[in-house]
């Protein structure tokens, strides 16, 4: 389809953005309507002619979807440290071409974020950029080693919205159990990935019939769900706020499902990946299909969809995770894991869990906006006038090739590389802010 | 059967590289299995030299430690007249700053048709032909596949009992980290043999049963109905926590000995597709015994090569 765009410079970050589906989960809101945006905060829909502030630029949004920037957790980026895979201007400039205004990104940057300086150095670095928001996660422990607590009161108070050492588990037991006590003092949420190393070490990818075949080093399911297992116990014991960032098993939605019953403090999350992307995919041999937690069998597939559809799963991140073409460029086994997804998430899930029904927009937004800002505490997730205008604008019925080299990330490594996907990103907004526009 | 060596190649042959025989069809596999035969008798077993890949050029590219895969590969192509260049390269190729792929492509550059590759990587092969213009023979990656091997034992099952239809075959021992193992289990199926994996309960996956392979623990328990056993290496540098406690316990469960022979079918075959641990596979007089036919697979085994390197380098204009 062809979308009307009308836009001259705006002024003061002043928008009007009229005739797109308005769709903000935190109000229940989903119909067509105009955004007044003023000073680079939302100023509410259907405001009348007579209100509209002199000189603002308008918008023709015609047959697009809008609603709050996306916000992703643990999403990795290579600086400082490993430049070669992504810098904080590439990466948030590939967030904004997906769609995400807000990254809560990893810890796991060399050296490790686990001190004030290195919280003030990404932050700075990510202000001057000016692209999409950065908020940074700390480390749980120092030098993200797993073995002793980092300095968590410092690190919150130089910035950072929560504590975790994703994507490396927190697999001593002790650790995670003090962990969660110590974060609890300061309101911060601890983000972990699941996964008992000792029954996963070496692994390459999912363990069943394909992992079989092909003789690739299991990384069996039961890994993640005792992790799983042993973290929600542990939030239980501690009353410590957990996010399990990743799961992808269908032991894992059991378990997350039982522990809602028992209102628990945690949320469950899943890399979009997970959502669709099967383990026989790896027939090809693709390192590029090396992920973690690995790409499951259907009935794990099945089981996390149903987990999205009934709520069990809160979040939805990208998994972002990139990595240089001589590093995928190797042998299975010494390859990294990892594929760049910040700009196909929203292609993913339009194609996989909204076209075949498995969310409506209005959950689709919740899981990559609200959810996320919610649990971070941040001011975003939700179009309600006064709120900082973090903006997407979606397409939904644009379909596209996935061509890794024309993306904004700095890598190429996705095994989605010539498939096509439905919904585009348009344009995104930060603080009023257009600062992407496809074609741009 | 009869073969015009220095004529066209068989139509039914339409793979550029050997990587496997899990994509074979059977057909494609007893092709390669007669021409194995012929090309036997027409080098008289090795004492006469054929020129069919004269002017063609086979490297040996061995990232991990071989000696028979790689002197029987070799042996095949000098028959059917194709030099050879051997390369060899212990640990990985990144630690030496050289990606594998660029290393292939040296190698290639130096003017070769034909790949043979061993790695201790499964996919190796796979990442090679994506990126080589020369033919690619999977020479064993990791536990995958090892399909000259696996081919070379439907031969000589075969040889001794005219066909493999109805047979049963147990691969006895280290199943998981056993390239001869799947190898075997795609090429028996299709062929109609009765495959049976068995050994250890850390070793051998219940899933197999889900491909219509047998899976048992006990070797007393299926002895008296084998046909064939191939006793496969137990890998002791593959492991990394021991999935047994001791070899002495292995090989009192699964050890093919003098005793456990006199409760197998009189006319059982024992296989092994070495280097075997005697002692703990089995015992010196079982390996020595009238029933071993370890030394016919190993001869067997360059018949095969020889066949496979025709298949895919015999072709005019390659190259």
């Amino acid at each position: 389809m062809v979308v009307a765009w009308k836009e001259g410079r705006s002024m003061n970050n002043s928008w009007l953005i009229e005739n797109a589906r308005w769709i903000d989960p935190s109000v229940g809101l989903d119909r067509v309507g105009r955004l007044l945006i003023q000073d680079g905060r939302f100023a509410g829909l259907d405001c009348r002619d007579g209100d509209l502030p002199k000189g603002i630029q308008h918008i023709d949004a015609r047959g697009l979807i809008g609603g709050p920037g996306f916000v992703d957790l643990g999403t990795i980026f290579g600086e400082p440290g490993r430049e070669e895979d992504e810098t904080l201007t590439t990466g948030l400039h590939s967030a904004l071409a997906g769609g995400f205004t807000s990254i809560a990104m990893s810890s796991s940057t060399e050296p490790p974020i686990d001190s004030a300086a290195s919280v003030q150095f990404v932050l700075q670095k990510a202000a001057r950029a000016s692209l999409a928001k950065l908020y940074p996660l700390g480390c749980v422990s120092k030098e993200r080693k797993g073995e002793e607590l980092a300095e968590i009161g410092s690190l919150v108070e130089s910035g950072v919205v929560a504590l975790s050492d994703a994507p490396r588990s927190i697999d001593n037991t002790a650790l995670m159990r003090r962990a969660l006590e110590y974060c609890s003092m300061f309101d911060r949420p601890l983000l972990a990935h699941p996964e008992v190393m000792s029954l996963s070490r070496g692994g390459v990818m999912h363990e069943d019939m394909t992992q079989l075949v092909l003789g690739l080093p299991p990384m069996p399911a039961e890994a993640e769900d005792l992790a799983t297992a042993r973290d929600l116990r542990l939030v239980e014991a501690t009353g410590g706020r957990l996010h399990l960032l990743s799961i992808s098993t269908s032991g894992s939605v059991d378990l997350c499902r039982g522990a809602r019953g028992r209102h628990l403090p945690f949320t469950a999350g899943i890399y979009i990946a997970n959502a669709h992307m099967l383990d026989e995919q790896l027939k090809s041999f693709d390192a590029n299909c090396k992920i973690n937690p690995p790409m499951r069998s259907a009935s794990h597939i099945a089981a996390c969809l149903a987990g999205l559809a009934d709520g069990t799963i809160d979040i939805i991140s990208s998994g972002h995770r990139p990595c240089s073409l001589e590093k995928k460029m190797q042998e299975l086994d010494a390859a990294p894991f990892g594929m760049v997804s910040l700009e196909t998430t929203l292609g993913q899930v339009v194609t996989h869990l909204i076209r075949p029904g498995v969310l409506d927009w209005s959950a689709a937004f919740a899981k990559l906006s609200l959810n996320p800002a919610k649990l971070l505490g941040i001011d975003a997730g939700s179009l309600a006038p006064g709120k900082p205008a973090d903006l997407v604008l979606i397409d939904p019925d644009q379909s596209w090739t996935v061509d890794a080299p024309a993306m904004k990330t700095k890598a190429y490594n996705t095994p989605l590389q010539g498939t096509e996907l439905h919904g585009m990103v348009i344009a995104s907004f930060v603080d009023g802010e257009r600062r992407y526009k496809k074609g741009d | 059967m009869t073969f015009a060596f220095s004529s066209s190649l068989p139509e039914q042959w339409k793979h550029r590289h050997l990587l496997g025989l899990e994509n074979l069809s059977a057909d494609e596999i007893t092709l390669i299995l007669d021409l194995a035969e012929h090309l036997h008798t027409a080098t008289e077993g090795g004492r006469v030299k054929l020129d069919l890949l004269k002017g063609r050029t086979v490297a040996n590219l061995f990232f991990e430690n071989s000696t028979r895969t790689r002197n029987s590969f070799s042996l095949a192509a000098k028959r059917l007249g194709a030099d050879t260049v051997e390369f060899s390269s212990s640990g990985s190729s990144v630690s030496k700053g050289e990606t594998f792929i660029d290393t292939a492509k040296t190698i290639e550059a130096m003017g070769v048709d034909a790949v043979v590759v061993r790695h201790a990587t499964p996919g190796t092969p796979h990442l090679l032909a994506r990126h080589l213009e020369a033919a690619v023979i999977n020479a064993g990656d990791g536990p995958h596949e090892h399909p000259t091997q696996g081919l070379l034992d439907l031969c000589t099952i075969r040889q001794k009992r005219g066909s493999l239809e109805g047979l049963t075959v147990a691969l006895v021992g280290d199943i998981a980290h056993s390239r001869t193992a799947r190898s075997n289990i795609w090429g028996l199926l299709k062929l109609g043999a009765k495959p049976i994996v068995c050994g250890p309960a850390t070793l051998v996956s219940k899933t197999w049963e889900k491909f219509g392979v047998e899976v048992a623990y006990s070797l007393d328990e299926i002895l008296p109905r084998c046909d064939v056993l191939n006793l496969l290496r137990i890998q002791f540098e593959r492991q990394a926590i021991r999935p047994f406690p001791s070899v002495h316990e292995y090989a009192l469960l699964y050890a093919m000995t003098n005793e456990r022979m006199k409760r197998s079918k009189p006319d059982i075959l024992i296989m092994a597709p070495g280097p075997i641990n005697r002692g703990v596979e089995l015992t010196p007089e079982v390996a020595d015994g009238p029933h071993s036919v370890i030394l016919k697979q190993v001869t067997n085994g360059i018949s095969i090569r020889m066949a496979v390197l025709w298949l895919l380098l015999g072709k005019k204009g390659v190259r």
